[in-house]
């Protein structure tokens, strides 16, 4: 099938995607690592000057940079645990025979289509707030003293929020996985004997794993990124405690617009980006060819 | 027919002489506060005196649009005629020549009515680069009836012992009444400010002759150690989170006893629409400390100014002279009463027995703005100029870094100690990087 | 299995599946009551359901000092236009991977996925200084050109999933019949993957409206979307709950109710090929 002439053709086909790929990423990234060697404040033009790796040195020497690490790791990965567990749980709920599927399944939709901005205005100020927020007062109704959730614990608050967004979308692609299962499998190992849980580890898991597999890909793509959430409620604070890579190279390049750290910062966060991406093409892009 | 098509013509030509004359369209970036979104909506007057003038409005939160404004006007990039800066920014930029100079305002502009203390920071060498909106110092504002039933008195000239003595005698949590509400949200134009200016009534400065830090120093443990109790035992929940908005809220609502913040809230606490508590708001000197002359040196305003390169440059410096201008301040005064006028900018307004009548707030602020020394903001020695904050570019990566580790150590994720050491090394770490400290 | 009992099985599913339904929609129901309340009765204690006085002042408020119809022309026109385009460039990237795959095949797909994982903050400040010089800061098909390269990776990756669960024969039965290769991706290829290629559409719609890096940092007035609409909401002075809840629902309003009337080919497509 694969002949010399399709081959070519192929390759033409491809090529535009990839040229528009590769520039969008070549000229910036140039760019960013030439200004990553340069001494360059925006706010003092005329004054740039190469420093060599200083900004390297010091963005990797600064106590923050380890702060963020640990949180854009624990962030990611409390998301991802949080929406497959979760989304695995009421996709099969989901998948049972119930009186408004239809509604109930609009209903569970709806906090995917939330732009970040949105969601992060509404978690902080109306349910979060620990004077005006609807929190609050289920806590003082329960007899309990308002709790500060951005205060005392900020990078818990982000993970709800961002959860709830991506919770919808990892449901609803485990929801339709779930339903392409064979149900004459299911009841063959019921009649062998199998028990609920049996079934579901030995069939359902398996059968769910690609699925889950295509979640936690997508998922980290946009994780990794995770912006708005942490700069409309806690703005990175307090302390460190829920500034990540994306938003301490944010803080560097326009907060302090110290563009030649911001560079480098950025630079980091890519080479750390890509050490996630091999990790995870490994682990599971296998399962994504089979 | 051929009349019709003559007429056709015609009609085409009116159209296209509109269009034209129709051509300057202003983009005017600028801060979502409570008085330029008013401006906002009294632009007709503007327009109606300016036909041939369009207004574009981009209306952003304050860290936005500072980020915003800021990456165009060192890019050039040229998407905004004017620009709603402070009075931090204003002589960074016009000495990189990123401003218009503000000269010929127009006749009737009296640009000599303008505050001193307020000109002076937006002016380099003589020469005006922004036109002033609103200026604010601070001062406190507290509660009459609830300072009457806790037994307690704030004196106009208050002191720190008076404001822990009245924030401990007036909280009541059980009401949901807080003795009193800072800012604790870390940026440097919002904690930091607040900070600063209560170091700088410690006695404390930013740094020493030689640009080293003096975080570790006796003086701001002090300070951060008075603030941090105050505010853990008598302020309210969640106060790491709260800014410059989220305390007026809470202080319109009643609960709080006392907030110390910038003056312009004035005006709005004791607006009977928004405010629950307008009737019982009383205001005081920005504390000191006892035995020392020294109430924080707060000044900030903010202000329109015109980028350099603008192809509007003419119709962007009408806008600014119109929203800055005496008119400005009777078209608010007429729409929404006297209380409401833009503060803090010229002496005439002051000087109007209109506005003394309708705002127990005006001498107040008067007094704390004219107290304000921008060269002498601590009492000791210091190589820069500010007030709240420090007049190097540097100044705002390094204050939101430092107003991190304050609201980290407000939120208690550490001691207070701790928060000063981290100031001191980052702050020593970047003045290192960019070359103050050799 | 009795009847009975399943029939209480199913009134305990409907239960569960409900309140958690109801649950996770809850902060938007809240949000849009909210937008009905004075701000007042937006902050009341205890908080205050269904019964009070109804009012459409926060939206004429929002009306009155946003210029919402423009904003939302914006965003109609940047995610549709970004995602069309993206389309037009992937379909053949995606045909040529999913028909003739080479040894690199898989590669190029991952390195394209990789390219998403870079933070935009960190090339900010250089796509802003070529916006500039290319002239296109504050224009919409600035952002749609971002936009596009933004979700090109996944509107390929969406695609190549869809077009290798096409069955080769049928492509190798209309090349028997003399089909060329433009027939081929016209008449035989995308009529089968219509499906695919409307959810991948409407992934990428959704993507783009809620894009709020790229859209809120190269635009000022003239070409700003939804997203730089709510910018201005975020903390005003005083109470603003109520104004804040209008203005949110207006800004989720138009993509939500895409999203629900397309919800059937949303959920079919968004398997990326993980169904088999």
């Amino acid at each position: 099938m694969a002949t010399a002439h399709s081959k070519t053709a192929a390759r033409l086909m491809i090529s535009p995607a990839v040229l528009l790929l590769l520039g969008w990423m070549l000229v910036p990234l140039g760019m960013t690592i030439y200004f990553s060697l340069l001494r360059y404040n925006l706010l003092m033009p005329g004054m740039e000057s190469f420093t060599g790796l200083d900004n390297y040195r010091y963005f990797l020497t600064d106590p923050a940079f380890y702060a963020a690490f640990k949180n854009t790791l624990l962030l990611v990965g409390g998301v991802l645990l949080i929406t497959t567990v979760g989304g695995v749980l009421l996709a099969l709920l989901l998948d049972q025979d119930f009186w408004g599927q239809g509604i109930v399944r609009i209903l569970t939709i709806a906090p995917f289509f939330v732009m970040p901005t949105v969601s992060a205005l509404v978690w902080k100020n109306m349910f979060m707030n620990p004077v005006n927020g609807l929190f609050a007062y289920l806590f003082q109704a329960l007899g309990l003293e308002p709790y500060d959730w951005l205060g005392s614990a900020p990078l818990f608050s982000i993970i709800w929020m961002v959860s709830w967004t991506w919770l919808p979308f990892a449901t609803l692609i485990l929801l339709t996985a779930l339903q392409s299962l064979d149900r004459e499998q299911i009841e063959a190992a019921e009649m062998d004997g199998a028990g609920a849980l049996a079934r579901f580890f030995y069939i359902t898991v398996p059968h769910l794993s690609r699925a889950a597999t295509v979640v936690v890909l997508i998922e980290t793509i946009f994780l990794l990124s995770v912006f708005a959430e942490i700069l409309v409620t806690t703005n990175g604070g307090p302390g460190y405690a829920s500034t990540n890579i994306t938003y301490l190279v944010y803080a560097q390049s326009l907060l302090q617009f110290d563009v030649g750290g911001g560079a480098a910062g950025g630079i980091v966060a890519v080479v750390l980006a890509n050490i996630v991406a091999i990790f995870l093409m490994r682990m599971i892009g296998k399962n994504l060819d089979a | 027919m051929n009349k019709l098509t003559r007429a056709l013509l015609g009609a085409t030509a009116t159209c296209a002489l509109a269009a034209a004359a129709h051509a300057e369209t202003l983009t005017i970036a600028t801060v979502n506060n409570g008085d330029m979104i008013r401006m906002q909506g009294l632009t007709e007057d503007f327009t109606a005196s300016h036909p041939d003038i369009e207004l574009e409005w981009v209306t952003l939160e304050e860290n936005v649009l500072r980020q915003r404004v800021t990456t165009d006007i060192a890019t050039k990039g040229g998407q905004y005629d004017v620009m709603t800066i402070g009075n931090y920014e204003v002589p960074i930029w016009a000495k990189q020549g990123w401003l218009v100079p503000l000269t010929d305002m127009g006749d009737d502009y009296d640009a000599n009515d303008l505050l001193p203390a307020i000109a002076g920071g937006l002016s380099v060498d003589g020469t005006l680069y922004a036109a002033p909106f609103y200026g604010e110092s601070a001062m406190v504002m507290y509660r009459k009836d609830l300072v009457e039933k806790a037994g307690v008195t704030i004196s106009d000239a208050s002191t720190w012992a008076e404001i822990k003595a009245a924030a401990e005698a007036m909280t009541d949590k059980d009401a949901g009444v807080y003795g009193i509400c800072l800012r604790g949200k870390a940026g440097w134009g919002e904690n930091m400010a607040f900070i600063s200016a209560m170091a700088n009534s410690y006695g404390a400065r930013w740094f020493d002759m030689d640009w080293k830090p003096e975080f570790t120093g006796p003086e701001w443990t002090a300070a951060l150690t008075d603030y941090l109790d105050l505010m853990t035992n008598y302020g309210p929940p969640g106060a790491s989170s709260n800014g410059f908005n989220e305390n007026l809220a809470l202080f319109q609502q009643g609960k709080c006893g006392m907030w110390i913040d910038a003056t312009v809230a004035a005006s709005f606490v004791t607006d009977p629409k928004d405010s629950t508590v307008a009737d019982s708001v009383g205001f005081a000197q920005f504390p000191a400390k006892d035995g020392m002359d020294n109430r924080g040196h707060w000044l900030w305003s903010w202000n329109l100014a015109v980028p350099a390169g603008t192809k509007n440059e003419e119709a962007a410096k009408a806008f600014v002279a119109w929203a800055t201008s005496k008119h400005y301040t009777e078209i608010v005064a007429e729409e929404e009463g006297w209380r409401a006028a833009p503060p803090g900018t010229r002496t005439s307004l002051y000087e109007n027995s209109d506005y003394q009548a309708a705002a127990p707030f005006a001498e107040m602020t008067l007094n704390s703005i004219n107290a304000v020394d921008t060269s002498a903001p601590s009492v000791k020695e210091i190589p820069y100029t500010g007030a709240q904050f420090v007049s190097i570019p540097e100044f705002q990566g390094i204050g939101t870094a430092v107003g991190q580790q304050f609201s980290a150590a407000l939120a208690g994720t550490v001691s207070g100690e701790q928060a000063l050491q981290s100031a001191q090394a980052l702050t020593e770490r970047e003045m290192r990087k960019s070359g103050y400290i050799k | 299995m009795s009847r009975r009992s399943s029939t209480r099985r199913k009134a305990l599913m409907t239960v569960l599946a409900w309140a958690v339904g109801l649950l996770l929609f809850f902060p938007i129901l809240w949000t849009v009551l909210t937008s009905f309340k004075t701000e007042a009765v937006a902050i009341a204690d205890p908080p205050v359901w269904f019964n009070f006085d109804w009012t459409l002042e926060n939206y004429a408020t929002v009306q009155e000092r946003s210029n919402y119809g423009r904003h939302f022309w914006n965003s109609v026109v940047v995610s549709v236009g970004s995602t069309l385009l993206g389309v037009i460039i992937a379909v053949p990237a995606a045909w040529a991977m999913a028909f003739v795959p080479g040894k690199r095949t898989r590669d190029i797909l991952m390195w394209m996925l990789s390219t998403k994982m870079l933070p935009p903050v960190g090339v900010l400040i250089p796509i802003y200084l070529i916006f500039r010089n290319l002239g296109l800061l504050d224009t919409r098909i600035g952002l749609v050109i971002v936009l596009m390269l933004i979700n090109l990776p996944i509107i390929v990756w969406m695609l190549y999933t869809y077009f290798k669960e096409i069955p080769g024969e049928i492509l190798e039965a209309s090349r028997m019949d003399g089909a060329g290769l433009r027939e081929e991706i016209l008449y035989v290829l995308t009529p089968m993957a219509v499906p695919g290629i409307a959810s991948t559409l409407l992934l990428n719609v959704i993507l783009a409206w809620n894009e709020a890096f790229w859209t809120l940092n190269l635009t000022a007035a003239k070409a700003a979307p939804l997203t730089a609409f709510i910018a201005s909401y975020s903390s005003p002075e005083g109470l603003f709950y109520a104004k804040l809840s209008a203005a949110s629902t207006m800004a989720i309003a138009p993509i939500m109710i895409l999203g629900w009337f397309s919800q059937k080919q949303l959920v079919r497509g968004l398997t990326f090929g993980a169904v088999k």
